[in-house]
């Protein structure tokens, strides 16, 4: 039931006229990606519900146990713990990194005319998450890395970064935001672009302040792109693996043991494979109920520029 | 015409060749160290048997054993691949290895000419998944130039003794070699632990299971065994003589500060010893090269301490050559796996002086190769023919599962959140339980 309030207006569109030829031409030019999406997506998703009732080490048959994996997923206090430290990074990753990421974006729009600084921003997202892990590990390692050379000097000393259970998160969490936060400001810039001059020089008109135009005009017109932003980096921050494989393995004692890390380690080191898609399954349903939820919360399907 | 007839005749000859040559091997190793050695083999077995080529490809450690599961289930596994005790159990139970013992029987090869008790350890409930290619103890590597400036002599390093009370003259040495920031070493009443520029020992405070080069040689003099014995069902962790050791060489670290923390040991393993920061370092025989050969300062090899039994021990540990089941090429495969368990091939090997061969003989080529670029490895030949000098690898089911619970349990203890005698038995019980 709506109270009204928020309701969105009814709006009627006619639907397009389409031409059965037209309507051809269009299936063939997304039938690859259809392909795709089938080949890749689809089918293994439903194998992996289908492997999830079952016991299988990979290299036997498997055996069909019915929801016992599942059953063991609520009673895993690994499973837990590791759902912890992954909702303790996404903490960490999502709100620095979208921050940042808007704070470049707006710097971008209002200093920058250079197209190469901003073709700079990108780098990071080009490279490879093992390539980054690798480069980070060995920047900030105790005794070896520049990092703690430099630091060494300050009042604030070596740091452990990996090594400390208290600073292994953050720290794999600052290597993400590096490595995300120009690619997120780059969607944020374009975002800013889409915004109409016109706005703008209405507010100036009126003599609202930098900060008042920012709060008021900028963030709500900002907004489909930013739920665009906050959605899929939670749903690649929820699955978080790369960095922490290359770094910590998800160590010390366990600090780093993010789900998909153990996922991973049921999958090929303990070879429990049922075991562990049945863990992906229950991180699937995870992440649509997140997803879901902020779509809901940043009303996703609306726009405020009209 | 006459070209015609040359291109006919060279075009018959090269396919008359490639329908002779048609078997081609995919073999797997993982030290890269190694590969050099085992490619001199594969040319020289590829002479003697012109039919057969042998493809070696090289993975690294992390990447080898994910990559043969998948291979086994896509089916693009290695034909023939180095196999490590640790990994063939649960290989072995998946029915993934040809079992050897019909080939051997075949052809009467003899499964005596090797190190005793090495090819042992490749059977599992009669039948046998390996024949040894090469064997490996742990001893001392020290900074030589660093003893020099201790003003101690190599032979300070050769009878040393270790307990878990005081630590032995073992501690002794270890604190002589650390030195502060101020000049003073770790026997002065005013070394600063906080200070330390010169770590006297480094421990690599890894390998949660085994403990092969982190704390095996201090538990076995000890009296005490990882589990009842090959594929054992009953772990000892919770035995307290295991906590002692364990909590004496967290100690070194947490108390004395005679030892880099975990913390700075976890991300690079060796490099403070590679680094010149650290004097001594503890591990296995497969690093000689390595660590002879490539750094900026003189390495010399010292043998093990002795422990409360008044005995130096070692781990024993090999590594051998499987045929995979879903190898097309079986016959050819294992004529492969028979010539890499040969004098000839382990002859190669020895010469090239990167590991030591399961063949005694082939071992003493090693020795002298060693010898020849002014390096004494004989105390990890040594500590393998002393009577009682070794023990086993503590073979197992569910291997990886073992040493994520006691990774993650040592780790507490050496990161000082809890006490070795605290933690352990809980490990333990969680250990034991996966073989129930």
């Amino acid at each position: 039931m709506s109270t009204g309030i928020d309701a969105p207006p009814l709006r009627t569109t006619a639907p397009p006229r389409r031409f059965p030829s037209q309507a051809v031409t269009g299936y063939l030019f997304i039938l690859p990606a259809l392909i795709g999406f089938a080949v890749f997506y689809l089918y293994p998703a439903l194998r992996g519900v289908q492997i999830s009732f079952t016991d299988w080490n990979l290299l036997s048959e498997p055996s069909t146990v019915g929801m016992a994996n599942y059953n063991e997923v609520i009673r895993d206090p690994k499973f837990w713990s590791a759902l912890g430290i992954t909702v303790k990074y996404v903490l960490w990753n999502i709100p620095v990194q979208t921050l940042l990421a808007l704070g470049l974006a707006v710097a971008m729009d209002r200093l920058v005319k250079s197209m190469f600084v901003k073709g700079l921003l990108i780098l990071p997202y080009l490279l490879s998450s093992v390539v980054v892990a690798m480069i980070f590990l060995w920047l900030l390692d105790p005794f070896l890395g520049i990092v703690n050379q430099w630091l060494d000097g300050t009042p604030l000393g070596k740091q452990s970064f990996f090594t400390s259970a208290e600073q292994a998160i953050p720290t794999i969490a600052f290597v993400n935001v590096w490595k995300h936060m120009g690619f997120n400001a780059l969607l944020f810039y374009a975002g800013l672009q889409a915004i109409p001059r016109t706005v703008y020089e209405a507010a100036s008109i009126d003599g609202a302040s930098e900060l008042t135009t920012f709060r008021r005009i900028t963030l709500p017109l900002l907004r489909p792109v930013t739920v665009f932003v906050l959605v899929t980096s939670l749903i690649g921050s929820f699955q978080i693996f790369d960095t922490v494989a290359v770094t910590t393995q998800g160590g010390p004692a366990d600090a780093t043991r993010v789900l998909v890390y153990y996922i991973y380690q049921n999958a090929f080191s303990f070879f429990r494979m049922g075991y562990a898609t049945a863990m992906s399954m229950v991180l699937f349903v995870i992440l649509v109920v997140f997803t879901l939820l902020q779509m809901r919360l940043l009303r996703a399907n609306e726009s405020d520029l009209e | 015409m006459k070209k015609l007839l040359t291109l006919t005749a060279t075009l018959t000859t090269t396919l008359v060749s490639t329908a002779s040559a048609a078997t081609t091997i995919e073999y797997w190793l993982w030290d890269a160290n190694q590969q050099p050695a085992y490619q001199q083999c594969a040319a020289n077995f590829t002479r003697k048997n012109p039919d057969i080529t042998v493809k070696i490809t090289q993975k690294g450690w992390n990447d080898y054993w994910t990559g043969l599961t998948t291979g086994f289930v896509s089916g693009t596994a290695p034909d023939v691949f180095t196999n490590h005790l640790a990994y063939y159990p649960e290989f072995a139970s998946n029915n993934q290895l040809v079992d050897l013992n019909p080939l051997i029987k075949r052809d009467k090869v003899a499964t005596n000419v090797y190190f005793k008790g090495l090819a042992d350890l490749w059977v599992k409930n009669g039948k046998r998944y390996g024949l040894p290619k090469d064997f490996d103890t742990v001893g001392i590597f020290y900074n030589a130039d660093m003893l020099a400036k201790a003003g101690m002599k190599p032979t300070d390093l050769a009878n040393l003794t270790w307990n878990p009370k005081d630590g032995g003259t073992w501690q002794k040495a270890i604190a002589r070699l650390t030195v502060d920031r101020s000049g003073n070493n770790g026997l002065s009443p005013n070394f600063n632990k906080k200070q330390v520029k010169q770590y006297g020992y480094l421990t690599g405070y890894g390998a949660g299971f085994n403990g092969q080069t982190e704390w095996a040689f201090y538990t076995a003099p000890m009296g005490w065994k990882h589990n009842n014995g090959l594929f054992g069902t009953k772990y000892n962790y919770g035995d307290p003589r295991f906590a002692q050791a364990i909590q004496w060489l967290a100690d070194l670290n947490l108390k004395h500060g005679l030892i880099p923390s975990f913390k700075d040991v976890q991300s690079s393993g060796d490099g403070l010893f590679r680094a010149g920061q650290a004097a001594m370092f503890i591990n296995g025989s497969w690093m000689i090269s390595d660590f002879t050969q490539k750094l900026p300062f003189k390495v010399g090899i010292a043998p093990l301490p002795k422990g409360p039994n008044g005995k130096r021990m070692s781990m024993f540990n090999g590594l051998s050559d499987a045929i995979w089941v879903g190898s097309k090429n079986k016959e050819a495969a294992w004529k492969w796996v028979k010539y890499l368990a040969s004098v000839e091939c382990q002859n190669t090997v020895g010469r090239s002086g990167v590991v030591f061969p399961a063949i005694p003989s082939a071992t003493n080529l090693a020795v002298a190769a060693h010898k020849a670029r002014g390096v004494d490895v004989s105390s990890f030949v040594n500590q393998a023919k002393a009577p009682g000098g070794t023990f086993y690898f503590p073979i197992t089911d569910n291997a990886a599962q073992v040493n994520d619970i006691m990774t993650s349990t040592l780790q507490r203890v050496f990161l000082g959140q809890a006490k070795a005698s605290a933690v352990l038995k809980d490990a333990n019980a969680k250990v034991n339980a996966l073989f129930r």
